[in-house]
């Protein structure tokens, strides 16, 4: 699904922030990436959504070399993927309904094919009540699970979550991650940016372990 | 592998007050776009160039016109010398340019007319005959016909001493000049609203694109390809566009209808004559309004395109 070769990044003419990395996502599978502060795991996960092209190495993801591809190609490729940010990045202005049905709307897809599907996810998230309220007046746990609902509503066939519990207390924490991992069970291979290390001791899976822009895997 | 209770994270599937949720709200917030200083902007531009475009149609009408009436006469001048029977020569020079193919009406001027002419640079009460006064003779070209008038000038020049033909050339060229430059100078006029508003656009644009870049942040993120985030601005500021073009070509619009019912109240007023006799009937006509719509929606689309062009140079330096 993901295949990194002897990646490296910098930016600009600073030093290489990832060196060499040479790892595989594969399908289905569900990993933890973790690291100290600064260790260059928001660089990896960006990589992997698509959203920065490394400076050198070779990136293939759903079996496109990426380097390849232009800006409307990587949008298309962009579908398959889910993201869940620290911060939410929910759309202030739109109803929580509106936020997770986003990824439906910019397809093109007519609402009468989606809504009933948005709102099953909603309700299986625990916001079948708040899906009118709008992003300022919901709590931080429910601002998460909206996050990621809107990150899992196209079913994308990988999940990317940067620090998906760093807002909230050690028990949604805990239900996020069953949440995670019913997602992967479902079929969606799933990456967690974490350095919260009570959480990856939860459960069991592979970690991605990022020191000083080189990784290391347990499987 | 821990097992997940989904009532954990599952709620009733009650729905508040029954109804379904919509996608009801713009991607793009409404506030966040400076809408009304850009529609006053748009209307303002729309309304000069409105003005500019009937003001320009209106020259360039009258002045084809005073070229049109003008360029369908010939003055034959027969001057007087001493010894010369100028009522002679003023009967061959009239018989000529009757005879002559193409011509079709001939009438010069009598004594009386011609001192008439003078009335304005002489006062009443002139005896002609006490001056040297040239006499004129009106030729009316016949319609649709194309007189040669070089032969004509050889022929009465030849056979009529002290006569020579004027085929007003010299002042229909100046005429033509004036207008070409009053049509080149609307023009240019219209060329620098058109580039202030394609500025303002762009301007107004980058300002709305800065407020939402988290909003196209997060549209890139959900898969949204540049043109669908660029037609999202695009149709915003087609619709600000045609707004601020309905309003300031509309006012325009309203402004020659008025002109034109201005002076048709005030038929007979010495000023509105003078205007009149410059500007014609200061109606800009079927096609003027024709023009000044076409105008509306031209800009419209500028304003649009505009946008549209900001939006995707912003995302490439975006990416």
């Amino acid at each position: 699904m993901v295949r990194f070769e002897n990646v490296g990044l910098r930016y600009g003419l600073g030093p290489e922030v990832l060196r060499d990395l040479t790892f595989r996502v594969e399908p289905h599978s569900f990993q933890f990436l973790t690291g100290p502060s600064g260790a260059g795991k928001t660089s990896l996960l960006r990589l992997l959504f698509l959203s920065i092209k490394p400076t050198r190495g070779l990136i293939t993801q759903f079996g496109h070399d990426v380097a390849t591809l232009g800006k409307d190609a990587l949008a298309t490729l962009r579908r398959r993927i889910g993201i869940v940010f620290q911060d939410f990045r929910l759309l202030d202005h739109m109803t929580t309904y509106e936020n997770v049905a986003l990824p439906f709307r910019v397809m093109g897809r007519h609402e009468d094919s989606y809504r009933d599907e948005v709102i099953e996810l909603l309700n299986w998230v625990g916001l079948g009540e708040r899906m009118w309220a709008l992003p300022p007046v919901l709590s931080g746990g429910e601002k998460q699970r909206a996050a990621i609902a809107r990150a899992v509503i196209a079913r994308p066939q990988l999940l990317l979550a940067d620090e998906p519990t760093g807002n909230v207390d050690p028990s949604l924490a805990q239900r996020l991650l069953r949440l995670f991992i019913e997602l992967n069970k479902s079929g969606t291979s799933v990456i967690i940016a974490t350095h919260d290390i009570a959480l990856m001791d939860q459960y069991d899976a592979r970690r991605l372990v990022l020191h000083d822009g080189r990784l290391h895997v347990y499987d | 592998m821990m097992d997940m209770p989904k009532s954990d994270l599952t709620a009733p599937t009650r729905m508040t007050g029954g109804l379904r949720p919509r996608n009801e709200t713009p991607m793009i917030p409404k506030n966040s776009i400076s809408g009304r200083a850009l529609v006053a902007v748009v209307a303002i531009m729309t309304f000069l160039a409105s003005l500019t475009t009937g003001a320009v149609m209106l020259v360039r009408a009258s002045a084809s016109e005073w070229q049109s009436d003008v360029a369908r006469e010939v003055t034959i001048q027969v001057r007087p010398a001493p010894g010369r029977d100028l009522d002679a020569a003023t009967a061959t020079a009239a018989g000529i340019a009757r005879a002559f193919p193409g011509i079709a009406e001939v009438r010069p001027y009598s004594k009386e007319e011609s001192a008439r002419l003078l009335e304005p640079w002489l006062g009443t009460g002139l005896t002609l005959d006490e001056l040297p006064v040239p006499r004129l003779i009106v030729a009316k070209l016949a319609p649709d016909a194309a007189p040669d008038l070089a032969q004509l000038r050889k022929i009465v020049g030849e056979q009529v001493p002290g006569a020579s033909l004027d085929d007003h050339r010299g002042w229909i060229d100046r005429m033509g000049t004036m207008a070409a430059t009053a049509v080149a100078a609307g023009i240019g006029i219209l060329v620098l609203m058109f580039a202030a508003t394609m500025l303002s656009v762009a301007f107004a644009t980058r300002g709305a694109m800065a407020a939402n870049r988290p909003v196209i942040e997060v549209l890139h993120f959900v898969g949204a390809k540049d043109g669908y985030i660029a037609g999202l601005f695009q149709r915003h500021f087609l619709l600000l566009g045609l707004k601020g073009g309905v309003l300031g070509g509309g006012a325009a619009l309203l402004l020659f209808a008025f002109a034109g019912l201005f002076s048709g109240w005030f038929v007979g007023n010495a000023s509105v004559s003078q205007a009149t006799a410059l500007f014609g009937s200061f109606s800009i006509g079927t096609t003027g309004y024709i023009s000044v719509g076409s105008q509306i929606v031209l800009i419209a689309v500028v304003t649009a395109w505009t946008s549209r062009q900001t939006v995707n140079r912003t995302l490439e330096t975006i990416d």
